[in-house]
């Protein structure tokens, strides 16, 4: 860990000026002078392995009483960026017509971190990846661009088959990202030139050949909230895992789905712990749409997910453990009861 | 009672509470990096990023310009120190490979500098802002890794002298009726204690104090004298309480020496917190095993057959192995045994003892085995264990001084439900999850040491205890308390008991189960000195009947006397007539058996443990039997234990409250060793990849969901005076191969590698 500055922000205004100080040393994001502080959970890990190196800590947690609602909005539902996870999961309505999302939250983390973790600093987590989060490993290309990755042929077991890219196989790690891309979630953020929103789908951005850019965040800019339309009471989140709490997904699905007299309407399939970035199997939903539900199907749904998957040494596993998964989870939401 | 605290059977303690709960429940025991230094300066360590080659250059300038930063020590201005040799070689030290000595990088994460600052941020900060150049060249990581060399353990483990074996293997193999032949492997583990591999040092002229997490005080004392080239006398370790040990704080480790050295030089005190990566590769591990087992039987289940071979990786310089042979080929009565026990040398930090080092693995290849024999037998794996049950061990013959291993089984067995088990595969389910019972011996060989104690006892009852004994979360305190309240007929409140600390007569390691046993019997017998002494000044020694020579020996408890019709000790009574306020005694026990340089060794920080297969004409073990249900996802694969019962008899059980505790916690790593636990080795690099606690998984709360440990007892009056067994190593071996035994009855798939994760489920 190296000194930082820290600064309590108690608007938006103070709080983005702040993080767009100094913007030309802000890029990437990822490595930008001046971080923002929300819980805490992901950002003070990183510095004290003195993966991340800020000079500046913009603590945005005083913005919490404008920003941490969980509120109605039209048909749909809208979540401030600062509530935390542990009530946004606890939440009647969200238990109600969305357990996708309460499911997601409730099985990520331990009690402790989803008391801490706030939505925004949830969706923006980055990669459990050992050799990024090991500054003895030299090479890697998130961490220090143009370096390689140490990922690629070594213990691989956790990482990513699908978003890879010659670069960059590290997986993005949450649970609660999959619900809002499942259910077309809105980001709403904060920047200099005022408020912006963009599809949730449009937050992450696969490694390609910069996997040290993960979002198309600018600096400064900062997440207000998340809202979704319509309500999704038939939606499960699945997680396969090594133990029973407190352990990132080895493949995980959200699956929602609008079903009427055994038809189905409409239907969204995202997946974890197996990707790069939070990954919507839009081909595998195209499959569902308009047809009545059986196990052939939900097996032909879950190799369209994985159609262009691709293993390494440890990982290859994934692909087939994440068909079971969404084929499991796509029977869960078929039958539950609503 | 509570299940915490369950009912004591006969020969059974009390189950008192633990004499440390409320301190260590309000945060106010004071562990190694808690003890008050006067103006310290801040260690941090900074390792090697290669696991073999050597240090071209250091750029120190960044760090050296961090505020408050006092010193950086490489190996180019380090504190000279001596060697100390290995400890089965008659030194201290759990590693011969000492850092800051040459250039040279032997193993992943070596120390390669110590930064010191004033303050522990300056010198982590500085740490990170040491550059390193490197010339590495290309480390052998494990077995198959290119340039390994592998000999048999025999010849240059001075602790593993022979292989053991009796009859004719090869003959009576090829004749059997029935075969089994199956090869197994289990993963390198890290001990991951609580409590970091800290050390503070501060001297005072020409003396030493050494805070730090230890399980023997007197071998660190020793050890570092010698390493720091001064009398032994001049080095006092004090360690009250040890936040986990498991046998990563057995043996000494090199930071101790280096951190003096800096100390000294400074003329300050020095305190050192490593990080909990750097505890990988700084101590110890349990390292990766392999194994082939061959079992030859009659059709009846009869073993006419067995042959256990192993193979274990150690450091390029050390010799280390566990050597489990010793146990499995003695397990179970069989004519024709054969064994066979190799070391792997490859370019990697030294392993070392990790709770119930030979057992864990071993026994998980052999209860594996017994289990797939008598799936291939068609026999219940219980009838398999009883049929094949003995008196007396096979390879020299030697009767088992006690051995309640079926009456383990048929408990467990009982209270588990066994008998709604159906034996066939995947014939169980739940919903969602298959369900697989499975079951497996346990074992660990009963030790005792050397070991020294003072008792002071005042007029009012008040009662000092002095040992270097070890808390290392076992309860050891407690069952010292409860041994000399018992012994002196004085209220448990009234005794007072000082361990973890080299300036108190010495005691073995906390290691090998040995402590309760060894502790205890000694604090009898100084109990005994005392009460001798009082009675003799109440009863003239011309009247001293048989009966009260008999009442102030060993062997007899107030209890028992009482029920023999004598009067307790009136206390006021033989004080008035001894005319002093306190009687104090000191004296020394050692076991039968033990090595005639015993005491002298005892007085040198040396270990003599006896017991086990070792002892002249018999042989101790504690035994037990575990039984587990598995659950087996059929869609995700994943794999689940929510139930463990767990029966033992481990003759005297002190306090069954601490036992249970500790076998709980056995039961509890015996699944995680099953299931979760492994350090990932990139093979490329020779490094450890997974050094932390949230990628190096242990079970949490979700994952523990009944356990059931169940006491029987038993009485062995053929070990100690005491006649404990010691449990701290019992419970957790035996279950990894339960567990897989389970998961073969759950899924038909037969797992013969750990961890077992869901990708090695094929349902």
């Amino acid at each position: 860990m190296r000194p930082f500055s820290y600064q309590r922000a108690t608007d938006p205004d103070t709080a983005v000026q702040a993080l767009s100080a100094a913007a030309a040393a802000n890029n990437p994001l990822t490595q930008a002078r001046a971080q923002p502080l929300a819980g805490g959970t992901t950002l003070i890990d990183l510095m004290k392995l003195d993966v991340m190196r800020p000079a500046a800590l913009v603590d945005i947690n005083p913005l919490a009483r404008d920003w941490s609602a969980i509120e109605p909005k039209g048909d749909g539902v809208r979540l401030g960026a600062l509530a935390k996870m542990s009530d946004v999961a606890a939440h009647d309505e969200i238990q109600r017509n969305y357990p996708v999302i309460a499911n997601s939250l409730k099985l990520a983390a331990s009690a402790q971190l989803r008391n801490m973790a706030t939505l925004g600093g949830n969706v923006m987590q980055r990669t459990r990846c050992s050799y990024f989060r090991d500054v003895s490993y030299e090479n890697c290309n998130k961490r220090n661009p143009g370096s390689g990755c140490a990922a690629m042929d070594g213990v691989n077991r956790m990482h990513a088959v699908l978003g890879v890219s010659d670069q960059c196989i590290a997986t993005y790690p949450g649970d609660f990202a999959q619900a809002l891309i499942a259910l077309d979630a809105i980001v709403e953020i904060t920047g200099k030139s005022g408020a912006r929103s963009l599809p949730f789908a449009q937050l992450h951005k696969t490694p390609g050949n910069t996997p040290e850019i993960e979002t198309t965040l600018q600096p400064g800019e900062l997440i207000s909230a998340f809202s979704i339309s319509g309500r999704w009471p038939r939606s499960v989140y699945l997680k396969a895992r090594d133990r029973q709490s407190y352990e990132f997904a080895l493949s995980s699905a959200a699956v929602a789905l609008d079903v009427q007299d055994g038809m189905i309407r409409d239907a969204r399939v995202a997946l974890g712990g197996v990707a790069t970035v939070p990954w919507r199997a839009r081909e595998a939903e195209a499959l569902l749409k308009g047809q009545k539900f059986d196990d052939g199907l939900a097996q032909r749904v879950a190799d369209a997910a994985f159609a262009d998957a691709k293993g390494r040494r440890q990982n290859s596993f994934k692909i087939a453990l994440g068909k079971r998964v969404v084929a499991r989870a796509l029977q869960q939401a078929v039958t539950m009861e609503i | 009672m509570t299940a915490a605290a369950p009912e004591p059977k006969t020969n059974m303690g009390q189950p008192v509470p633990r004499y440390d709960a409320v301190v260590k429940v309000t945060g106010r025991a004071t562990y190694a990096s808690d003890m008050p230094l006067v103006d310290p300066a801040y260690a941090f360590l900074v390792t090697s990023a290669i696991a073999k080659g050597r240090i071209d250059s250091f750029d120190l300038d960044d760090a050296r310009r961090v505020r408050g930063v006092i010193d950086v020590v490489t190996h180019e201005n380090a504190p000279k120190l001596k060697d100390s040799k290995l400890f089965s070689n008659g030194g201290y030290a759990g590693t011969t490979i000492q850092p800051l000595k040459t250039a040279e990088i032997a193993h992943d994460g070596q120390i390669i500098a110590v930064v010191v600052a004033e303050t522990y941020e300056a010198a982590r900060e500085a740490a990170n802002r040491v550059k390193v150049s490197y010339t590495a060249s290309a480390p052998t990581a494990t077995f198959d890794s290119p340039g390994t060399t592998v000999a048999a353990a025999t010849g240059q483990n001075a602790q593993f002298k022979e292989d053991p074996k009796v009859g004719d293997f090869a003959k009576a193999f090829d004749e059997a009726e029935v075969k089994l032949t199956a090869s197994y492997e289990t993963p390198t583990q890290h001990h991951n204690p609580m409590e970091l591999f800290s050390t503070s040092c501060a001297w005072m002229g020409d003396e030493l104090v050494i805070y730090e997490p230890s399980q023997f005080v007197y071998g660190l004392k020793y050890g570092v004298a010698e390493q720091l080239g001064i009398d032994a006398d001049k080095v006092r370790v004090v360690n009250p309480y040890v936040g986990g040990g498991f046998g990563s704080r057995g043996s000494m480790t090199p930071r101790t020496a280096i951190i003096a050295g800096i100390a000294k030089r400074l003329n300050r005190p020095v305190k050192l917190v490593p990080t909990r990566d750097q505890g990988f590769t700084i101590a110890t591990y349990r390292a990766e095993t392999r194994h082939e087992i061959k079992l030859g039987a009659r059709r009846d289940g009869k073993l006419v057959a067995l042959r256990h071979e192993g193979a274990e990786v150690s450091s390029r310089p050390d010799a280390y192995c566990v050597g489990g042979t010793k146990t499995t080929t003695r397990l179970y009565a069989c004519p024709n045994v054969d064994s066979l026990v190799s070391i792997v040398r490859a370019d990697r930090n030294t392993p070392g003892f990790m709770r119930s080092p030979p057992e864990v693995p071993y026994l998980f290849a052999l209860e594996s085995a017994m289990d797939e024999l008598a799936v291939k037998l068609n026999m219940d794996p219980v009838e398999l264990r009883r049929i094949n049950d003995t008196t007396n061990e096979p390879i020299s013959g030697k009767p088992y001084t006690s051995r309640s291993l079926m009456a383990c089984f048929d408990e467990a067995a009982k209270a588990f439900g066994w008998a709604q088990r159906s034996p066939q595969p995947k014939s169980m389910s739940d919903g969602d999850w298959l369900i697989g019972y499975g079951c497996a011996a346990t074992c660990y060989p009963t030790q005792m040491g050397p070991a020294a104690a003072r008792v002071r006892l005042q007029r009012d009852g008040r009662t000092r205890v002095e040992i270097a004994g070890h808390e290392i979360g076992t309860g050891a305190y407690t069952v010292i308390a409860q041994t000399a309240a018992e012994r002196l007929g004085v209220p448990l409140e009234k005794v007072a008991v000082f361990i973890g600390d080299s300036d108190l007569p010495p005691a073995p390691v906390a290691g090998g189960s040995n402590s309760t046993a060894s502790t205890c019997s000694v604090v009898t017998m100084v109990c005994d000195q005392i009460r001798q002494r009082l009675f003799k000044a109440v009863m003239p020694s011309q009247s001293l009947t048989d009966k009260a020579k008999e009442t102030v020996g060993i062997g007899q408890t107030p209890a028992t006397q009482a029920a023999k019709g004598d009067r307790p000790l009136d206390l006021e009574k033989a004080f008035d007539a001894l005319g002093v306020g306190v009687v104090e005694e000191y004296g020394e026990w050692k076991p039968e058996g033990a090595p005639l340089d015993s005491f002298r060794a005892m007085h040198s920080g040396q270990v003599r443990l006896v017991g086990g297969h070792a002892m002249k004409d018999q042989i101790a073990y504690a035994f037990g039997a575990e039984f587990v249900e598995v659950r087996v996802n059929r869609f995700t694969h994943e794999i689940r234990c929510p139930r463990l019962v767990g029966a033992f008899a481990a003759g005297r059980i002190m306090n069954p409250r601490t036992a249970r505790s500790q076998l709980m916690g056995g039961l509890i790593w015996g699944m995680s060793s099953a299931l979760l636990e492994a350090t990932e080795i990139d093979e490329r690099n020779a490094r450890y990849v997974n050094d932390n606690l949230a990628d190096y998984l242990v079970p949490v709360n979700a994952d523990v969901a009944d356990v059931e440990v169940i006491l029987l007892s038993e009485q062995d009056d053929h070990i100690n005076p005491v006649g404990v067994k010691g449990v701290g190593e019992l419970a957790n071996v035996g279950t990894n191969a339960a567990i897989c035994n389970a998961i073969h009855h759950a899924t038909g798939q037969r797992i013969r590698k750990l961890p077992v994760r869901l990708e090695n489920i094929e349902v």
